[in-house]
C-alpha cells in the first residue's frame, strides 16, 4: 500500500505556480491521481477551471504530456490519442512494450453537461482510457453558473436564489449512474478527503483495460462560499451526510467504500456554504426536507444495490 | 498495377484511402458521404487497411478524434457533408490553429433549412474562414486525385495545415465514372511517409498543446498560424506538377478551358464545370468566343493569377453553387470580384447562383448565361449583378 | 519578460517548455495570515503536503521540512488538517511572523 511519505518524494507532474484559487479542491484530486502509476500518462483535458489555470501561456503547471481542444470533447480527444497509439503499435512505429495511459479529464460542466455525448461514445466504443470528472457542481471557471451537478437549491449564477426562487429548483443529475448503464469495466465514485480510495481507486482506473470513469467531488471554496480552510472537513461532511457516497461498480458489481457510523443530517452539509444560506429561511424548509429526502432514497438504494 | 476501374465518387476517396491507408481513420455516416465510411469499415473488417478506424457518435467527435490522433502523431482522414461538417464547426478551426494535417473528403451538400441531401456548396463554403485548405473536385477522377495530393500539401513541413477535398453530393458521390487507379505501391510512394512534428506519443518530449493565450499572445498565435495556408501556393503547385509527371494528370489552381482567344468567361467550379464544357463546345462551334474557368483551389484562393487570366474579358459570369446571404454576392464572385479591382481595365462582372439543393444545371442554362454576356459585353452596362439560374421566379 | 514574436512561437500552440509556470510565485497572492512550521510538534504524517492545493510544503529526504512560502496562499487546509494534538502548522499573521523573523 502506498505512503503519502512516499508519494510525495516521486515526481510532481503538476507543478506549483497554478492559478487554481485559494483552498481550490481540484489540485488535491490531480495530486494523487497522477501518482496512482509509473507509466507515462497522455492527458486531454476540456476547457474549465483546471485547463486555464495551468496553462496560461507562456507559462504552462504541466511536466508531463497534455492537451486541450475544447470544452465537450475531451473524451473523443483522449480516445483519438489512443487510436493512434493503437495504429502505430500495430505498424509497428512505436515500440510494443511502450506504455502509455490515456487520461480524459472535465469538469462537472465538461462532463455532466457538454461533453456526456463524446463521453459516453468514447466509453462505449471501449477506447482503453480513464476520465475523471472533478465534479465542483457549478461552471465555476466563469463564475459559478448552474451545472446538472448542481444540487437542489443551490444559488448558482444562473439559478440565483431570489425573492421568488430558492435556488435551482432541480436534483443533480445521477451521471455515475448514467456511466454504470454503460456497462463498462470500471466506475467509481470518490473524494479527495479520502486519499487511500482515490488512489486506489485510480489505480485500478489506470490498470483495468478498456474504459474507467471516476467521478470525484471537488470542494470549490469560491462557489460553494465556505471558509477556504475548511475544505477537507466539508469533503468529510459530504461521506458522513452520505450526499456523496464512496462506492465502486468493477464489472457490474457495487461495492460501497465508505459507510458512516452514523449517518449525519445534510443540515451539517448545507449550512457551511453560502450557496445554501438562503435555505434557512422559513418558506425555504420544504428544500431542505426535500434534500434530506433523495439523500435518504438514494443512500437507500444504494445499500440495495450493493447487496447483490 | 495502374488500372481503369468503374467507381462512383465515394468508392474514388476510398480507394485513395485504401491505398493511402492513413493511420487513425475516423468518421461518421452522413448523406451523401456515408458510403466513404462504410467502404473504410468494410475494408478494415477485410484486413485491407491496418489504420484503426474509429466510428464516433457524431461528426463532432469524429473530427475531435481526428484531433487527437493527429496531435498524437500520425496520420489522420475523415469524410463528412453538410450539417456534418456544420457539426465539425468548432473542431475545423481547432485542427487549424493547432496545424495539424488532417484531410477530409467533404461530399458537398446543402445546409438546412429546409433538410435536403443534395449537392451545392453551402456547407464548405460556410467553412472557407475556418484556416483549411480547400481543393474542389469537377468528376471522380479528379477526387481522386485531389485526396492523394491533399496528404502531400497537407503534410508538407511549410504548410502543416488541414486539407479539405469537395467533391459533389450525388452527381460525383454516386454517380459512376471509369477513372485510372494507379498502383497502389505508386501511391504510397507518392503521398510518402509521415513526419509528426510534435507528436504526444513521444512522451519524453513533455509538452502542452493547445494552452490558453490572453491578449497578449493570441495574436501572433493566429498569425503564425496563417502562415501555413501563406506558404501553401508553391507547394500545391508543385505537387500538382509532381503528380501530372507520375500519372499523367497535371493540376494547378485552376483549369483554362477553351481561353486562348475568349472574350467571354463563365466562371464555376466542381460537377457544373464539366456541364459547362459541353456549352462551351456548342457555342465555340456557333462562333462565339466563349471560355470556362474552373476554380480548384478555393483556399488560398489564387486571386492574382485568376485576375491575370480574367483582366482581358469584356464580361465574366462567376456562377456560385451557394448563397452568402446579405452579402454583396456569393463567396467565389467576391473574391474574383475584389482580385480584379487593381486593374485599370477590368471586365464587366455579373454573379449566378445555381444548383442549391441540387437542382439541376443545363447546357442550356450554361448557354443563357452566356448570351447575356454578349449583350453586357454589346452594352457594357450590367442590368443584374446577382441573379439566379433555372429558379422558379 | 520580452514576449516572442508571432514568428518566434512553436509552431501549432504549443508549449514545450514543461512546468515553467513554477516561476509564478503564487506565494504573492497571500495576504493576512500565513502557516508556520513548528518541526518539533510535527509526526511526519504528511497531510499538510496531501491537502495543499499550491504545493507549497517543503519535502527534503522523505521529510516534511516546512513551507514554501514562494507559493503559499495561506488558504489554511494544512493547519486544519494537521492531525497532532499541539499543531505543527499554525496560522498566524503576516507582521507577526515577519517580526519575529522565524519560520522557513
Amino acid at each position: 500500500m502506498a505512503k503519502l511519505k512516499d508519494l510525495a518524494s516521486m515526481e510532481d507532474r503538476l507543478v506549483p505556480g497554478h492559478g487554481m484559487c485559494l483552498g481550490c479542491g481540484i489540485p488535491l484530486i490531480f495530486k494523487i491521481i497522477l501518482r496512482a502509476t509509473e507509466d507515462p500518462i497522455i492527458i486531454a483535458n476540456a476547457t474549465g477551471c483546471l485547463e486555464v489555470c495551468t496553462t496560461i501561456f507562456p507559462r504552462t503547471s504541466w511536466n508531463m504530456t497534455w492537451m486541450h481542444s475544447a470544452f465537450e470533447n475531451a473524451a473523443s480527444t483522449i480516445a483519438g490519442v489512443e487510436a493512434m497509439y493503437k495504429a502505430l503499435k500495430m505498424k509497428g512505429r512505436i515500440p510494443q512494450d511502450k506504455k502509455i495511459k490515456f487520461l480524459g479529464v472535465g469538469g462537472d460542466g465538461a462532463t455532466y453537461d457538454i461533453g456526456l455525448q463524446a463521453l459516453s461514445g468514447t466509453v462505449e466504443r471501449g477506447h482503453d482510457i480513464v476520465y475523471i470528472c472533478y465534479d465542483n457542481n457549478a461552471y465555476a471557471n466563469t463564475g459559478g453558473q448552474r451545472s446538472s451537478a448542481t444540487p437542489l437549491g443551490a444559488s448558482a449564477s444562473t439559478s440565483p436564489a431570489g425573492t421568488q426562487s430558492p435556488g435551482k429548483l432541480q436534483r443533480r443529475k445521477d451521471l455515475t449512474k448514467i456511466l454504470v448503464a454503460h456497462n463498462i469495466p470500471y466506475v467509481a465514485q470518490a473524494s479527495p478527503g479520502r486519499w487511500k480510495d482515490l488512489y486506489n481507486k485510480a489505480k485500478k482506473a489506470f490498470e483495468i483495460e478498456g474504459p474507467a470513469f471516476l467521478n470525484v467531488l471537488c470542494v470549490c471554496p469560491t462557489e460553494w462560499k465556505y471558509d477556504e480552510s475548511q475544505g477537507v472537513r466539508l469533503l468529510q461532511t459530504a461521506l458522513d451526510t452520505c450526499v456523496w457516497p464512496l462506492y465502486e461498480v468493477e464489472n457490474g458489481k457495487y461495492k460501497i467504500n465508505y459507510k458512516p457510523k452514523e449517518k449525519k443530517p445534510v443540515l451539517e452539509w448545507l449550512k457551511p456554504q453560502g450557496r445554501f444560506r438562503h435555505l434557512f429561511k422559513e418558506e425555504n424548509t420544504w428544500v431542505l426536507e426535500k434534500f434530506q429526502k433523495q439523500v435518504d432514497e438514494d443512500w437507500e438504494e444504494l445499500n440495495k444495490l450493493a447487496l447483490y | 498495377m495502374s488500372a481503369l476501374k468503374t467507381l462512383n465518387g465515394n468508392q474514388s476517396i476510398a480507394e485513395a484511402v485504401r491505398q493511402i491507408d492513413p493511420d487513425v481513420l475516423a468518421a461518421y455516416p452522413i448523406t451523401p458521404s456515408t458510403a466513404i465510411v462504410e467502404t473504410i469499415a468494410k475494408f478494415k473488417a477485410d484486413g485491407m487497411i491496418t489504420g484503426e478506424f474509429v466510428c464516433p457518435e457524431s461528426e463532432h467527435s469524429a473530427m475531435s478524434v481526428c484531433i487527437g490522433a493527429a496531435s498524437a502523431g500520425g496520420r489522420v482522414m475523415t469524410a463528412t457533408a453538410s450539417q456534418g461538417l456544420a457539426l465539425m464547426w468548432e473542431m475545423l478551426y481547432i485542427a487549424a490553429g493547432l496545424r495539424l494535417p488532417i484531410v477530409a473528403a467533404i461530399v458537398n451538400r446543402s445546409m438546412s433549412a429546409p433538410i435536403n441531401i443534395h449537392g451545392d456548396h453551402s456547407d464548405t463554403m460556410g467553412a472557407r474562414d475556418s484556416g483549411w485548405i480547400q481543393i474542389y473536385s469537377e468528376n471522380c477522377q479528379e477526387a481522386y486525385d485531389n485526396f492523394i495530393q491533399a496528404f502531400r500539401i497537407a503534410e508538407h513541413l511549410d504548410v502543416r495545415t488541414p486539407v479539405l477535398v469537395g467533391l459533389d453530393g450525388f452527381i460525383i458521390s454516386h454517380s459512376m465514372e471509369v477513372i485510372q487507379v494507379e498502383d497502389d505501391d505508386e501511391v504510397k510512394k507518392f503521398v510518402g511517409e509521415y513526419m509528426p512534428l510534435y507528436p504526444l506519443l513521444d512522451t519524453s518530449n513533455k509538452m502542452t498543446v493547445g494552452p490558453i493565450d490572453f491578449t497578449d499572445y493570441y495574436f501572433e498565435h493566429k498569425r503564425s498560424q496563417l502562415e501555413g495556408i501563406e506558404n501553401s501556393p508553391p507547394v500545391i503547385e508543385a505537387v500538382g506538377k509532381e503528380f501530372g509527371q507520375k500519372f499523367g494528370r497535371e493540376y494547378g489552381f485552376f483549369e483554362e478551358y477553351r481561353m486562348d482567344d475568349a472574350e467571354l468567361c463563365i466562371v464555376v467550379m466542381s460537377s457544373a464545370a464539366g456541364t459547362c464544357k459541353d456549352a462551351i463546345d456548342e457555342l465555340r462551334s456557333e462562333g462565339k468566343k466563349v471560355g470556362l474557368l474552373k476554380p480548384r483551389v478555393f483556399r488560398p484562393f489564387p486571386h492574382k493569377k485568376i485576375a491575370e487570366a480574367l483582366k482581358e474579358m469584356k464580361a465574366v459570369a462567376v456562377l456560385d453553387r451557394c448563397s452568402s446571404p446579405g452579402a454583396f454576392g456569393a463567396p467565389l464572385f467576391t473574391e474574383i470580384r475584389s482580385g480584379l479591382y487593381d486593374y485599370a481595365e477590368r471586365p464587366r462582372i455579373v454573379n449566378y447562383v445555381y444548383g442549391l439543393g441540387g437542382r439541376d444545371i443545363k447546357v442550356e442554362h450554361f448557354k443563357e448565361v452566356a448570351s447575356k454576356l454578349e449583350k453586357i459585353a454589346e452594352t457594357g452596362t450590367v442590368e443584374e449583378i446577382y441573379s439566379y439560374i433555372n429558379l422558379r421566379e | 519578460m520580452r514576449k516572442e514574436t508571432w514568428k518566434e512561437l512553436t509552431i501549432g500552440t504549443i508549449n514545450l517548455d514543461a512546468g515553467n509556470s513554477v516561476k509564478n510565485l503564487t506565494g504573492t497572492w497571500r495576504s493576512g495570515k500565513k502557516p508556520q512550521f513548528i518541526e518539533e510538534h510535527c509526526i511526519q504524517c504528511f497531510f499538510c503536503w496531501l491537502y495543499c492545493p499550491h504545493f507549497a510544503i517543503l519535502v527534503e529526504d522523505g521529510e516534511v521540512k516546512g513551507i514554501n512560502y514562494d507559493y503559499c496562499t495561506g488558504c489554511g487546509m494544512c493547519s486544519v488538517e494537521c492531525p497532532t494534538k499541539e499543531k505543527a502548522i499554525v496560522m498566524v499573521e503576516e507582521e507577526a511572523e515577519l517580526a519575529e523573523g522565524s519560520g522557513k
